[in-house]
């Protein structure tokens, strides 16, 4: 049966601005987007569709030449009304005007009984064509699994404990079914496990609760509890040579869909969070969805950032920008662009901080809820090992070690301290809390990079 | 402070790239950095937001925890002057005397560490590190206060630029760089650094039996001396007998170098370090283990009055408590690893103990134990470190 994992290491930041849990309604905003950045290690993306061209949802729109099966579909139909390049002609976004109806791609309808009895070959290729692969994302890198591989096992967190993350109870309220057939799915997958990872400290929706043929293990604690990576850690890790994927449910619920109801619907529900959005709650919207149309008259001020995801691994979006493939939240919050008198100085009961250094007092209140803006309260310094890394990765993983091995670029250092365990969200709260301001998260991007061409 | 900032954003130009003053931007930035947090903003990818706490915070709670044993060394030094000339040591007189004595030391220890960090900075070109704030007032502390300012200077200079610029910079350092001013000085100017210096005289005379000796120093006697059977007796023979009463070791009110006398505060001081989680716990508490327990075992053999002085003394004598707090804690030269730091403070309690009580050529071991265990201190991180590495291979199935 399961297992309780108690972790006592991490941190909760505890922010304003909190969804309630109502859903708001549909929101179709009038362009959705497909960005090729959203993916690590999309390395050379050929392009399908053209401007001008109509799609339906579930129409390819690229691949990757490195791993031609896998493709990128459009999540609504409509007409493809700009492909925007950066430098150097990268691909940076594919703009569809989308349609008032949506019109989907079909694909074989399969009852749930029919499932169990498909063929390995026969899934992936529904599953490949129809744009729901990329959401399994393997580990170790964390880029999207290679359909040729067979994991050792799959991986399911069916809870997130970022900072304002959605409810993922409410996220899947109903798709009990879909859930399951999607499980059944993946069970054709791997030889290995099936693993669930649920909230011990909550109530866990049936969804979760009730699936069929998944090992279910319980995890309390604080962030990042509910990350996947720390599940893997304890339940099954990865070591050299070790594939295991990892699949969030909403995508779980998404490859399901795909198969009893042979279309591929990117509809899912999101969150507006934050502390500067007047009236944060849920609305159902499809992936790639322009976010302006949630935002407009939703705002407190106009000098605020826009974050699609979280504020731990999110990514700055425009006004106008676009909801990210794996996001299922928008976050608003302060843009931090300015002087601060003595600030390094000052004590504050405003701040939330792990640390309890000189005058950070927010500690003294635990249930209050803080607005944070983006400054960075404070510059960048030299690595100084002051042992909080450590205590915010509940994992036997010495962070600190692993990122001066990451910057020494030493291959035997980076495998032997576990570099194969984590990707950046494990340890984005090790960012958040670092007194010298590095970053984290993009120096453990190019240690993965590097392992990977190695 | 808008007319500050408007100040700062004018001449900010000349410090950028292209600027005329472009060699001297750190040293601009330092300046305008501790007037103004600035208005960076976190990047596009990664968090989107950041702890409050930065360098100079955490620089600064250190500071700060410095300060009781600051405040009752500049008392201490007047009083034990006033009670060795055989004046009546009144408070304030005391605190008097000892502003004059021990102001000078701390200015220059903070200007000559502050030039060559500025130095460092604009030659090597990176930003001026906060790290100075703590290594400048830790070095007054843990000398005498009649020390000479030229030392003062000269050992600063020395630690700042061997100890510490020589490996990078703050965060790379190998040795505690106020633990290297002060060996630095013991062995370069030992006669300003050992004996009777620990008071401050002026131009009057001790009175008559006075000798200024540290406990340290008394117990070291009691070894040499014949017929003494144990230390506290000549702790008690000595001049102004209950001087050295455990309470008073305890207190502080001994001679001894500016800060490190008093136990009281410096525990004072681990008590701030400790609730702001900014010094280690583990070590302070293994340190103290490790000097105890090396105590017991010097106590079970018992081959002379010092080895056999009750374990506990050496907790409260010499300045075991000062090192404790804040040299063994020091986050850039101490054992970086859980395990590590462990078994890093036990060791050094145990050497403290070792080189006081078998070398009577150093009278105090803290600093040598210190210095010795930085030195080591990557190497229990290896192993631990290495431990930790082989978990994870054994279960690899390639």
């Amino acid at each position: 049966m399961s297992k309780v994992i108690k972790l006592r290491k991490g941190f909760n930041i505890n922010l304003a601005g909190k969804a309630e849990k109502r859903l708001a309604g549909d929101i179709i905003p009038e362009t959705f987007a497909l960005k090729p950045t959203d993916f690590h290690g999309i390395k050379r993306p050929k392009l399908l569709v053209n401007e001008g061209d109509t799609v339906k949802a579930g129409t390819p729109i690229l691949y990757d030449r490195k791993m031609e099966s896998v493709m990128f579909t459009a999540p609504v139909s409509g007409e493809v009304v700009e492909v925007k390049r950066g430098a150097k002609r990268k691909l940076l976004e594919i703009k569809i005007l989308a349609d008032k109806e949506i019109v989907y791609e079909t694909f074989p309808k399969k009852s749930v009984s029919d499932i169990a009895g498909l063929s390995r070959e026969i899934v992936l290729e529904t599953m490949l064509k129809s744009g729901v692969w990329p959401n399994i994302v393997q580990r170790p890198y964390g880029t999207i699994a290679n359909p040729e591989d067979n994991p050792k096992s799959i991986f399911i967190s069916s809870f997130d404990t970022h900072p304002l993350a959605p409810d993922y109870d409410f996220l899947v309220k109903g798709q009990e079914k879909y859930f399951q057939a999607g499980i059944e799915v993946l069970r054709q997958l791997t030889t290995g496990a099936i693993n669930l990872g649920v909230n011990a400290d909550a109530e866990v929706s049936p969804v979760f609760s009730q699936a069929k043929n998944v090992t279910i293990n319980k995890f309390s604690g604080k962030h990042p509890a509910g990350n996947v990576g720390v599940h893997i850690h304890h339940i099954d890790p990865i070591g050299k040579g070790d594939i295991v994927w990892t699949v969030n449910p909403l995508g779980v619920i998404q490859i399901g869909k795909l198969f009893l109801e042979g279309i591929y619907d990117a509809s899912k529900i999101i969150s507006l969070v934050g502390s500067e959005v007047k009236t944060p709650q849920y609305y159902r919207t499809y992936t790639g969805a322009c976010i302006n149309r949630f935002v407009e008259g939703n705002i407190k001020s106009d000098n605020v950032r826009y974050i699609s995801g979280n504020v731990l691994t999110g990514e700055k979006v425009e006004k106008d920008g676009y909801l990210g493939y794996y996001h299922n939240m928008v976050t608003v919050i302060p843009e931090g662009n300015y002087y601060d008198f003595l600030g390094w100085l000052k004590p504050t009961m405003e701040q939330p901080s792990f640390h309890r250094a000189f005058g950070l007092l927010g500690f003294l209140n635990p249930k209050k809820e803080f607005v944070i803006d983006t400054n960075t309260k404070g510059e960048e310094r030299a690595f100084v090992s002051t042992g909080v890394f450590e205590k915010v990765v509940p994992m036997d993983i010495l962070p600190t070690y692993l990122l001066k091995a990451i910057m020494a670029e030493d291959y035997d250092e980076m495998e032997g301290l576990g570099i194969y365990e984590v990707i950046e969200e494990d340890l984005a709260l090790c960012e958040f809390v670092d007194v010298s301001k590095h970053d984290v998260q993009a120096i453990l991007r190019e240690g993965l990079t590097l392992m990977q061409n190695s | 402070m808008k007319a500050l900032r408007e100040f700062l954003d004018k001449q900010r130009p000349h410090f950028e790239k292209g600027g005329k003053l472009e060699k001297y931007y750190y040293g601009f930035e330092a300046a305008e950095t501790f007037l103004f947090t600035p208005n960076h903003t976190t990047a596009a990818k990664g968090v989107q937001i950041r702890d409050a706490v930065d360098l100079k915070r955490m620089m600064m709670t250190v500071v700060i925890a410095m300060i009781p044993p600051l405040l009752f060394g500049i008392w201490n030094t007047g009083y034990q002057h006033y009670l060795a000339v055989g004046e009546d040591p009144e408070f304030w007189k005391s605190v008097g005397l000892g502003l004059q004595l021990v102001l000078p030391i701390i200015i220059v220890s903070y200007a000559a560490g502050g030039a060559v960090e500025g130095l460092f900075a604009i030659v090597r070109k990176h930003p001026i590190n906060e790290g100075f704030l703590v290594t400048g007032m830790l070095i007054p502390l843990i000398l005498p206060a009649t020390i000479p300012l030229w030392q003062v200077a000269l050992a600063t200079v020395f630690a700042v630029v061997i100890a510490k610029e020589v490996f990078g910079g703050t965060g790379m350092n190998v040795l505690n760089v106020a633990m290297t001013a002060r060996a630095f000085l013991y062995f370069a100017y030992p006669s300003d650094m050992a004996g009777d210096v620990w008071v401050y005289y002026g131009d009057k005379q001790a009175v008559e039996g006075y000798t200024g000796a540290t406990p340290l120093a008394l117990a070291q006697e009691a070894n040499l001396a014949e017929g003494v059977t144990t230390v506290q007796s000549t702790f008690q023979s000595s001049w102004f007998g209950d001087m050295y009463e455990p309470w008073h070791l305890f207190f502080g009110d001994i001679p001894g170098s500016i800060g490190e006398t008093s136990v009281l505060m410096c525990l004072i001081g681990s008590a701030i370090l400790i609730a702001t989680g900014v010094g280690y716990w583990k070590i302070q508490v293994s340190v103290f283990a490790g000097a105890f327990a090396m105590g017991l075992l010097n106590n079970a053999i018992g081959l002379n009055p010092f080895m056999e002085m009750p374990a506990y003394y050496h907790l409260i004598i010499g300045s075991l408590a000062f090192g404790t707090v804040y040299m063994a804690t020091d986050p850039v030269s101490a054992a970086h690893t859980e395990t590590g730091k462990w078994i890093y403070g036990f060791l050094i309690g145990v050497i403290t103990v070792i080189i006081r009580v078998f070398n009577p050529a150093y009278p105090e071991g803290v600093m040598l134990a210190v210095l010795l265990m930085n030195v080591f201190a990557p190497l229990i991180d290896f192993y631990v470190v290495n431990a930790n590495k082989k978990r994870r291979i054994s279960r690899a199935t390639v």
